[in-house]
């Protein structure tokens, strides 16, 4: 949590213990500096969403938080203890699952063999398809997610459900922190709004939410506190439900009135 | 059909949702069942084909030829099994002709000429045919080198080495009383035998799904009824039961048949039941995703290849035992060309992810059925050329044309 008008630490996220927490995290792709200085926490029950503009480091600061990407400098904190994510599997082993942006789904298989692809369950060394089908329909149902079947080939599904079946998987396990990159790019009016219901039932499980989005509508709409990253640096932390769109827009711009300068860390 | 689409879209684990899940999986039989059967298409060709050769020339139908038919179908289908797993996983393997000639050039030069035992001239020649697939995976897993070029490269050196072993006479006989020939020949299930294995077949199907049932409706999950569960298994005994009593008035079922259904059988479970085989499907739908899901993409890549070249010799070993000889003709072309048409006829998509080790068995009875029932007629190799041809064209088309309808229907 950086400094300045950091609103939502008044909610009282700042008196818990944030799940993870990056502080002072630097990363740079040979001269460009993609991340540079960047503290961020996310609590449990508590979507914080990362906003800014094309190359401002969002998808980088994805990739830190869920192990793909190990940075330069700074600490990667979780439950309190620094801790090392050197790949995607040692995040999940903390409790950190990332859905990709392209959803890594296989057309071919059907809802369930895609949610436990490459986690299958097994009985006897056999798959066991019934629990498998059981625990999806539970994952499915919880996040009111609406699919014809869950036999049913990914290749049938539309691009909302096919995020809702990319979020059932990152959800396998239950994690903690749920990392999602543009959920919601490429989908229409209806599908961003399912998706992110989705987002919000997985928020009220009590798991927090890191979303990655350029989508300001969709980040006003679930998000609890907004990051504005600009240039790789952190530029304010906002409570989304007192912050308006042009004072967001003014933090991912860097130009325009009423600019509330509050992660600029000199 | 409630298959697709947003507006038969229903939540989960609602009471509505209870009607379509898969047979596959244990869920009722009727409710999607289009979507399984995909080998329906090649089912109707196949009942086609029985009955126009039937029409034209009555001696297609008879114990005698379709015995025959088995006993060809099985040397082509035990390669074509191998060339089902390699589409599988989206890629193809060109030389499974060549690999089985020289697969078969093998065992008879170390059995008749070298005097090796027999059985180690076929195990022999079964795992030099296992490494070259083993080389294909690594070539393509490490280097990067398309598998159409690699197993072109493959079919031109196997053909070489097959031509190189049987040397300056090019052409070995197996002696008639070496158990291979014995095998490939004159070695048929005892009628007992068969009888016990279908039932047992039968019996392992329908406890299979009692048991399934059983421990979906325990998981609150849709099951199928028990009258389908009763009728589906009263078909598939019929479905034994009647080539099994007609090949039985004949000289019954041959052991490379029996041998053959086998590998399929346990293809298949492997292909649906266990990670491996879901692994295969992933890989071949969509391998970027498959990695990120954390499956060994390359392993995979390496296993299918090298079980396809293994059967392909094991199919060179068997076509050995059939003919009782070895020559260059062995596992030519024609086996090349045959045994992948035979894997697409099938039902397997040349687009990888897509298919069946039942497909294998299709296949060949398909493509063997033509050539029967064109011999029959007295046509050459030429007419049975262009009608396979015309039929793997057309068996592609409707690959291509369901793929494309699966995409339309995804966006």
């Amino acid at each position: 949590m950086s400094t300045g008008t950091v609103a939502g630490a008044e909610k009282g996220t700042a008196r818990r213990a944030p799940l993870v927490a990056l502080r002072g995290v630097t990363h740079s792709f040979g001269a460009v500096r993609a991340l540079v200085d960047v503290d961020l926490d996310v609590h449990a029950r508590e979507v914080v969403a990362v906003v800014g503009d094309n190359g401002a480091g969002k998808s980088t600061l994805a990739a830190v938080v869920a192990g793909a990407l190990v940075p330069d400098a700074g600490e990667v904190v979780v439950d309190g203890d620094e801790v090392a994510l050197t790949s995607p599997a040692e995040a999940r082993r903390l409790g950190i699952a990332m859905a990709f942006q392209d959803l890594a789904l296989c057309d071919d298989l059907d809802i369930v063999e895609n949610i436990f692809l490459g986690q299958e369950l097994r009985r006897g060394g056999v798959l066991d398809e019934v629990a498998m089908e059981s625990e999806a329909e539970r994952l499915l149902a919880s996040l009111a997610a609406r699919v014809p079947s869950v036999r049913a080939p990914v290749a049938a599904l539309s691009g909302g459900q096919r995020q809702a079946v990319a979020i059932a998987r990152s959800l396998l396990g239950d994690p903690r922190v749920l990392v999602l990159d543009e959920p919601t790019a490429a989908l229409g009016v209806t599908q961003t709004a399912e998706v992110l219901n989705i987002v919000e039932r997985v928020r009220d499980q009590g798991h927090g939410v890191l979303l990655v989005s350029h989508s300001m509508t969709d980040v006003q709409a679930v998000a609890d506190r907004i990051v504005v990253l600009r240039r790789g640096r952190l530029n304010g932390v906002f409570d989304a439900s007192r912050t308006g769109y042009e004072d967001i827009i003014a933090a991912i711009t860097g130009v325009g009135p009423g600019l509330r300068r509050g992660g600029e860390r000199s | 059909m409630t298959l697709t689409g947003e507006r038969s879209a229903q939540p989960v684990g609602a009471r509505s949702m209870r009607q379509s899940p898969s047979w596959r999986h244990g869920g009722p039989a009727w409710g999607r069942w289009t979507h399984d059967v995909t080998s329906l298409p090649v089912l109707v060709g196949l009942l086609v084909l029985a009955l126009v050769f039937q029409a034209l020339n009555p001696n297609f139908l008879t114990a005698d030829n379709l015995v025959n038919l088995t006993l060809q179908s099985a040397v082509t289908g035990v390669v074509t099994l191998g060339v089902v797993l390699v589409l599988l996983v989206g890629q193809i393997d060109l030389s499974v002709g060549a690999v089985s000639g020289l697969s078969a050039a093998v065992v008879a030069v170390g059995f008749v000429q070298q005097g090796w035992p027999l059985a180690v001239s076929v195990i022999a020649a079964v795992v030099l045919g296992a490494v070259v697939g083993a080389i294909y995976g690594w070539l393509y897993t490490r280097l990067g080198v398309p598998s159409f070029v690699i197993t072109l490269a493959g079919l031109l050196v196997s053909l070489g080495l097959q031509i190189q072993v049987l040397g300056a006479t090019g052409s070995v006989n197996l002696p008639y009383e070496s158990w291979l020939v014995r095998f490939g020949q004159r070695t048929f299930l005892h009628p007992g035998v068969a009888y016990a294995a279908v039932a047992a077949v039968v019996l392992a199907y329908a406890a299979s799904r009692v048991v399934e049932r059983v421990r979906r409706s325990r998981a609150e999950l849709p099951t199928a009824s028990w009258g389908v569960i009763a009728g589906r298994s009263g078909l598939l005994a019929v479905l034994l039961l009647v080539p099994t009593w007609y090949l039985n008035t004949n000289r019954g079922i041959g052991a490379s048949v029996a041998l053959f259904l086998g590998l399929v059988a346990v293809t298949d479970f492997l292909l649906r039941r266990t990670r491996w085989g879901r692994s295969v499907r992933a890989v071949g739908s969509n391998p970027v995703s498959a990695r990120k899901a954390g499956l060994p993409v390359a392993r995979v890549y390496v296993t299918a290849f090298t079980a396809c070249t293994a059967l392909a010799a094991l199919g060179g070993v068997l076509s050995v035992g059939r003919l009782a000889a070895a020559n260059q003709g062995t596992g030519g072309s024609d086996l090349n060309l045959t045994a992948i048409a035979a894997a697409v006829i099938g039902g397997t998509s040349l687009f990888g992810g897509r298919g069946s080790a039942w497909s294998a068995v299709l296949g060949a009875l398909v493509i063997h059925s033509i050539a029967s029932g064109l011999t029959l007629l007295n046509l050459d190799a030429s007419a049975r050329y262009v009608v396979t041809g015309v039929v793997l064209g057309l068996a592609v088309t409707i690959d291509a044309v369901s793929r494309r309808g699966r995409v339309l229907v995804g966006t």
